[in-house]
């Protein structure tokens, strides 16, 4: 069974440290959520592990199967299997959704191997039919001039096609009604399974109503402060972050 | 609010040249030539008779190169408005015409060895076997091959080189010769006027709709050297014709020359499409004047990709010269490193309701130079003319830069006229997004270029469209710092 591991990172933007000293691993098949406060470093964190050039790693490692991928490029990460869902996917005028994840498939194959067409088409329309998207969408530029839903159900449609090992999804829930929190939930249970292991970072309670997890853990100032099971999302919602923050704050 | 803990943070300006080591395609290659004709190194009279005399012209053409000439001579360099590199231009040390002869070969099998095998690498004879009614091979000042299909000749349709056309066909050459850009129009049209060579010449009879494209090949193999040819296509009422020319140039450390003058005239209800997909090795000076004369209800469509070369000076236009006449440019430039792609287009109203359409995209990349220089103009006295024009700039780097000069006179009021211009970045994050998914850098900035001229690119006929994305890929490969 495949994991990633991330061992006691420090994660700094600039001079200043972000992400300090957090330690998680992650095995296929389970799903685990972060929550915490605004500002705690939530988003650094994902971005830092899929490369982003604006976040430096000061120290410790990230893993997957036991492999550093910290001196790979952000696209050597991706075909090793890591997938970032953005809280703000970028917008690529121009390009159709069919044809960035033609050319996302093609990339990870080798030197003279060419994608199977007819055979992508179909695989693509099986995902967009499971995921009940339209298959209008696929002749529309990768998010350019989408709600909010469509950019969220977007980055949904890539991860079902890009098969990763291990997804990281960052704020999936924000911006979205409920009606598309549930349609990209769904999604999400539906791609859940023994060959996926995911990261649910999120602010709020209510999307682990849909996706339920399999461990929890509170971030606060950069580090893991609390990890239980479901349970202690509900008990967050019930108490607030101030709880968490008085309990560190005592101790 | 959401959660946003995305930082606000300075990004490094001091990129790295992100063009290093770029391959400069397929067209960086030559062989060695022996030229049996040869005008030497430099310009002068003797250089205009001797080009004269190998091509066994009438003595009125001679007289209009020498008057063109004394024009060339006169004319300054136009640096009060454009680049000061054209004054790098050393014309003493060009070559002006080097040819193994003057009558191109009918079958590749007569062509000689070295220039058939030039051609064979750029794919032309397979292209011309796939989906070509015919083609035109113009090698350094010469067409070495041209031939059309049996089917389109037997429709009365022409097309041969220039230099064959002002032997074969004077009486219908020299009635539009000169007149839709006269000698005079700019320092480079007199340049060419006084020692062109080569270049095609069509002409397809009334209501004769020619079903395949027409197509040249200008490739430029000499160091030094310049090439000039002269195109003119003459599309009689009711007919229809879409010509392509392609061009390459080996990389040489000194500068070549191609300056070319392309006339168009499109007869009473006519339509031409002319096509230009250029991949010039970044040591060429690309001056070339292009304009169309538009007659009632003709149709003219330039379509203009302009990638390669040093710099290139380029404003398709056309003449909307009859009533309800309808002209388009519809062009694509990208400048790399070191280069500056000055282009844009011309659309002179001089009819009622005529109707204009510019759409330019630009993308420069590295310390790449994009301008757009646009002239769209509509006289008083005319009535329901419409002009659109649209002009997107695409910045790869922090570094590269685009301008734009739109001038656009509209005089009288019973006009539609509309002009919009954007300007937009390839951004970190939409570079990192991609890669996220798998591709590398470049992989990710060629489809953000690809994209772009995406819209555009959907218009051309298919084998082009294929080969501007290959092209766009092979300039974006090694871009990355």
């Amino acid at each position: 069974m495949s994991a990633i591991e991330i061992k006691d990172l420090h994660v700094n933007i600039g001079d200043k440290p972000i992400v300090k000293g957090l330690s998680l691993t992650i095995n296929q098949g389970e799903v685990h959520a972060i929550m915490g406060p605004n500002g705690t470093g939530k988003s650094t964190l994902s971005k830092a592990i899929a490369g982003h050039p604006d976040y430096t790693i000061t120290s410790g490692d990230v893993l997957i199967d036991g492999v550093s991928i910290l001196d790979k490029e952000p696209d050597e990460r991706a075909r090793a299997g890591l997938f970032l869902a953005f809280q703000y996917p970028s917008e690529i005028p121009g390009v159709t959704i069919a044809n960035f994840l033609r050319a996302a498939l093609q990339a990870r194959l080798g030197e003279g191997e060419e994608i199977d067409a007819s055979g992508y088409y179909k695989q693509l329309y099986a995902e967009m039919d499971a995921l009940k998207i339209d298959r209008k969408f696929t002749s529309r530029a990768v998010n350019d001039g989408f709600s909010g839903g469509e950019k969220k159900r977007c980055e949904i449609l890539q991860m079902a096609m890009l098969k990763p090992k291990f997804a990281l999804m960052d704020e999936t829930d924000s911006g979205l009604d409920i009606d598309a929190l549930r349609i990209v939930s769904e999604g999400v249970n539906h791609l859940r399974g023994p060959n996926l292991g995911i990261l649910l970072i999120t602010h709020y309670q209510r999307l682990l109503n849909y996706i339920v997890p399999d461990y929890v853990h509170v971030m606060y100032d950069g580090r893991i402060v609390k990890s239980g099971d479901k349970s202690l999302a509900l008990e967050l919602e019930a108490k607030g972050y101030d709880w968490v923050k008085k309990e560190l704050a005592a101790v | 609010m959401a959660d946003t803990d995305t930082p606000q943070v300075e990004i490094d300006e001091t990129e790295v040249n992100p063009v290093q080591g770029i391959d400069q395609t397929v067209g960086d290659f030559s062989y060695d030539v022996k030229y049996a004709f040869d005008a030497g190194t430099g310009l002068n009279e003797q250089t205009i008779e001797y080009i004269s005399s190998v091509k066994k012209e009438a003595p009125w053409i001679l007289e209009f190169r020498k008057k063109a000439y004394e024009i060339f001579k006169s004319k300054p360099m136009p640096t009060h408005w454009a680049t000061k590199d054209l004054e790098n231009i050393d014309f003493d040390k060009i070559r002006y015409y080097l040819s193994q002869g003057q009558k191109p070969k009918r079958t590749w099998e007569e062509v000689p060895d070295d220039i058939k095998k030039t051609f064979e690498r750029l794919g032309i004879p397979e292209q011309e076997r796939k989906f070509l009614a015919g083609v035109e091979a113009q090698f350094d000042s010469e067409a070495a091959y041209s031939n059309i299909k049996e089917l389109v000749a037997k429709q009365g349709v022409i097309f041969m080189n220039s230099t064959e056309a002002l032997r074969e066909h004077p009486e219908i050459f020299r009635k539009w010769f000169g007149k839709v850009i006269p000698t005079s129009d700019n320092k480079f049209s007199a340049l060419n006027s006084a020692v062109f060579s080569g270049g095609s010449f069509i002409y397809v009879p009334p209501g004769v709709k020619v079903a395949h494209p027409l197509q040249a090949y200008f490739r430029i193999n000499a160091e030094n050297f310049g090439q000039f040819e002269r195109t003119l296509i003459i599309v009689d009422e009711g007919a229809e014709v879409t010509y392509m020319e392609g061009c390459t140039a080996p990389k040489f450390s000194t500068s070549t020359l191609h300056s070319a003058v392309v006339e168009l005239v499109a007869l009473k209800g006519a339509k031409i499409q002319y096509i230009t997909v250029q991949n010039w090795a970044p040591n060429v000076y690309n001056l070339v004047t292009k304009r169309g004369l538009a007659m009632e209800d003709a149709e003219i469509k330039w379509i203009d990709c302009n990638i390669g070369s040093r710099l290139t000076m380029k404003y398709p236009g056309v003449v909307l010269k009859g009533r309800r006449a309808r002209g388009e440019v519809i062009s694509i430039a990208l400048a790399n490193d070191g280069q500056h792609q000055d282009t844009g287009a011309k659309m002179i109203h001089a009819a009622d309701e005529t109707t204009s359409t510019i759409i330019s995209k630009s993308i420069s990349v590295g310390q790449g130079r994009a301008t757009y220089r646009g002239v769209v103009h509509i006289p008083k006295n005319l009535k329901g003319c419409k002009n659109n024009t649209e002009c997107d700039a695409l910045l790869i780097n922090t570094n590269s830069r685009t301008d734009t000069y739109p001038a656009i006179t509209v005089r009288g009021a019973d006009h539609a006229v509309q002009h919009e211009a954007s300007v937009s970045k390839v951004s970190e994050d939409m570079i990192f997004y991609m890669q996220q998914r798998g591709l590398t850098e470049a992989q990710a900035m060629s489809l953000a270029v690809n994209g772009f001229v995406n819209d555009l690119v959907r218009q051309f006929p298919m084998e082009y469209s294929v080969e501007l994305k290959r092209l766009i890929d092979l300039e974006m490969e090694g871009s990355v710092g």
